[in-house]
């Protein structure tokens, strides 16, 4: 193989981002589907790092976009882990199958 | 192949050895761990990009913070040890296949495309060290992030609270029906 380009981060990025959505489609777990979905946001990341250095290394428009990112996704998973929380309290189970008291 | 190749390559198996493990292991603690070794193999691909701001924010905040919440919510919930119900046959199927040719597709693409940097870009870098990231942060001319900067403080007030109002734990008898409260 050559030199490591943008190329060979983009694969990276793809493959992690599909992961990613794997995990979400498969899990019925409310946690690892919260995991899962850092993944995403993760390879979302790379992508804006590894265009703002090959491609427009005169900005830093791509570094703050991933500063931005990773502050919004700290406050997800917060809020997201304090509704697990909840919901363990009165349903006593994380499963999405469980949490159907909104049905209807 | 130089050592660089061999130090990428080595980070790009962590990052998706971690995420496979992350999210096909059956044993959510061990999900969580496989997580955190993603993550920081993503740290270290910034520092591979000589982006250390970026990887020590990564790793601050992924993996100091992300990571040990996401481990206490797995401690306040689960019997630790358990396993997880194994996923349906079909859905872990049809699943793996959409998301494989979706891969196969987004690979196709970025094999074609040429990515040509622009001249100027080139000619004039500029370093991502802190100063300049500090600079333009919070700059109030033209391309400057003050005004993201202060609204996504809001946000984080906003989830402070939030996370406060959804989590806390009423004492004594309330007028909710049982189970709700």
């Amino acid at each position: 193989m050559n030199e490591i380009g943008l190329t060979h981060i983009l694969f990276i990025s793809t493959a992690l981002f599909f992961i990613g959505v794997y995990g979400f489609l498969t899990r019925k777990n409310l946690i690892t589907m919260l995991m899962a979905i850092e993944l995403i946001l993760n390879s979302v990341n790379i992508n804006f790092i590894a265009f703002n250095k090959y491609l427009y290394a005169d900005k830093l428009d791509g570094l703050f976009f991933t500063i931005f990112i990773i502050t919004i996704a700290a406050a997800e998973a917060a809020v997201a882990i304090a509704i697990i929380i909840h919901l363990y309290r009165s349903l006593k189970s994380i499963d999405v199958d469980d949490a159907d008291i909104m049905k209807f | 192949m130089s050592a660089s190749s061999v130090i990428f390559y080595i980070i790009a198996a962590v990052i998706i050895g971690g995420g496979i493990l992350a999210v096909t292991s059956r044993k959510i603690f061990r999900a969580a761990v496989y997580l955190l070794f993603s993550l920081l193999g993503i740290a270290a691909l910034y520092f591979y990009l000589n982006y250390e701001f970026i990887a020590a924010v990564q790793i601050v905040v992924y993996v100091g913070g992300i990571v040990v919440l996401i481990i206490f919510s797995i401690f306040l919930t689960h019997a630790s040890g358990d396993e997880m119900k194994r996923p349906v046959l079909w859905r872990t199927l049809f699943s793996g296949l959409a998301t494989i040719f979706a891969a196969a597709l987004t690979y196709l693409f970025i094999t074609d495309h040429n990515f040509v940097p622009v001249g100027y870009a080139l000619d004039h870098p500029v370093a991502p060290s802190v100063k300049n990231i500090g600079l333009q942060m919070l700059s109030t001319t033209e391309h400057g992030y003050i005004l993201p900067f202060e609204v996504v403080s809001m946000l984080l007030l906003a989830a402070l609270i939030g996370c406060i109002v959804i989590a806390i734990k009423i004492k004594g008898p309330t007028n909710l029906p049982k189970g709700e409260a």
